[in-house]
């Protein structure tokens, strides 16, 4: 029960992150648009190394 | 000779179209289904309860969970769909595939069809002497003088032990495919510039991948001076896990990138390459880290090498690992909604929902498989290039 529960709080903060990481790299596109492909790498780069936490915790947790 | 070919066609096909408007209506609905919608739920009521006589449908939320869990691991034999017929008689389509296993008496080898498809281990196999049976995927061996399996309250084998499994089951027939088929496709490509320089037929859809590879992923995070030396083992990895994830895809219910022993493997080849290829500051900045108080680098030291021999690789075939079974995990959900919501929704209702939700979460998981693969070749680059770095010196 509680490991369901600490899977599902880190999965939210994940979620919060995901969407940090992505609005971020919205607005850095929309101040620099020639650095989008930069940009496009860096954020899929955080994103997945956020994503692998997300995805231990649903393990551990299960 | 041509018309004796046309002739034997039209008679096969007659005979097949006989055969098949015999079935009910049913069982062409669900096998329709089954090719059309992606990943096989196509053996849908294809289970462990092989005995249970005209039952097998999955219609209840319990063997459904079951049925999903069985497709996410591997499996010694290669079934398309099996149904049961009007006289109540179990059929299955598909082929066996051959088991190896190293056991008391060395290696002993017989085809997985002796099993019968049983996967509780009532059917004992007898070779050279030795009974083997089929447990929940695994294959046991019995001891010598007993006859039956027995099991104690949480239904493990009492009477038996595991063996080495070398089989050939249907990961390893999904990589072996793939491995033919990348190592055609590339050698045509190689041959090709042998003769000119831009390719043609399928090598013209090969070849913007192949420099997309080289110049967005190898290029930029390893350096111009190394990245030729990398390349190679970065274009096998993308398009090996790409294509495994694309034929996850099909309707034949391969989940190879999705078995921990693949992703395992696969990042235990990123490790052992940039561990081995490490140069003498990357060493210097894992275990003496420069410019930092002396009392602290012990510290960092161990921090670092977690990192880089454990935590790097981990999150490597973790997240592989776990987004192609997610995936798996999810459409397959999707398509049993069209069981577990046959109450309320209808059966029309329940199937037109399951399809639509379905293909629209194919779609996304068409997207995945490449972005599964682009990212552990990415961060395969990455660390590469963490290791072969040169840092310039103040």
């Amino acid at each position: 029960m509680y490991n369901l529960i600490g899977a599902g709080l880190i999965v939210i903060g994940a979620g919060i992150g995901l969407g940090q990481i992505g609005g971020k790299a919205m607005e850095g596109i929309a101040r620099q648009p020639e650095a989008t492909n930069k940009i496009q790498t860096a954020m899929i780069i955080i994103a997945a190394l956020l994503e692998g936490l997300a995805f231990g915790a649903l393990f551990l947790g299960k | 000779m041509f018309n004796f070919a046309q002739n034997l066609e039209s008679v096969i096909f007659e005979q097949l179209t006989m055969k098949i408007a015999q079935k009910s209506i049913k069982f062409l609905t669900v096998l329709a289904l089954a090719f059309v919608t992606t990943s096989s739920f196509a053996n849908i009521d294809d289970q462990k309860h092989d005995d249970q006589k005209g039952g097998g449908r999955i219609s209840t939320d319990k063997q459904v969970k079951e049925y999903i869990l069985h497709h996410i691991k591997d499996s010694h034999d290669f079934n398309l769909f099996s149904y049961t017929s009007d006289a109540g008689e179990r059929k299955h389509f598909g082929f066996p595939l051959p088991v190896i296993v190293w056991s008391s008496k060395g290696l002993t080898t017989f085809m997985s069809s002796q099993f019968h498809h049983n996967d509780d281990g009532h059917v004992i196999v007898e070779k050279n002497g030795m009974k083997f049976a089929k447990i929940h995927s695994k294959i046991y061996e019995l001891n010598a003088s007993d006859s039956k399996v027995a099991f104690d309250a949480t239904h493990h084998a009492t009477n038996a032990h595991k063996v080495l499994d070398l089989s050939i089951t249907k990961s390893v027939v999904g990589v072996l495919l793939i491995g033919l088929f990348l190592f055609l496709a590339f050698r045509s490509l190689a041959k090709q510039y042998k003769k000119k320089q831009v390719p043609t037929g399928f090598g013209r859809v090969l070849e913007p991948l192949v420099l997309y590879v080289r110049d967005e992923i190898a290029r930029p995070n390893i350096g111009d001076k190394h990245y030729r030396r990398f390349t190679g083992y970065l274009l096998t990895v993308f398009f090996f896990i790409w294509t495994l994830n694309l034929l996850g895809l099909t309707p034949f219910g391969f989940n190879v990138t999705g078995q921990l022993a693949v992703t395992a493997c696969l990042a235990i080849f990123t490790l052992v390459i940039y561990t081995a290829s490490g140069n003498k500051e990357y060493w210097m900045h894992i275990l003496w880290m420069p410019g930092v108080p002396v009392l602290i680098r012990p510290v960092l030291a161990v921090i670092e090498l977690a990192g880089a021999l454990l935590i790097k690789p981990f999150s490597l075939l973790v997240r592989l690992f776990a987004n192609i079974s997610a995936g798996h995990i999810v459409v397959m959900s999707l398509i049993a909604i069209m069981f577990t919501l046959k109450a309320s929704l209808g059966v029309a209702g329940a199937t037109i929902l399951s399809m639509v939700l379905s293909f629209f979460i194919t779609l996304i998981e068409v997207l995945v498989a490449f972005l599964q693969a682009y990212i552990f070749t990415m961060l395969s680059a990455l660390f590469i290039g963490m290791a072969v770095a040169e840092h310039e010196h103040h």
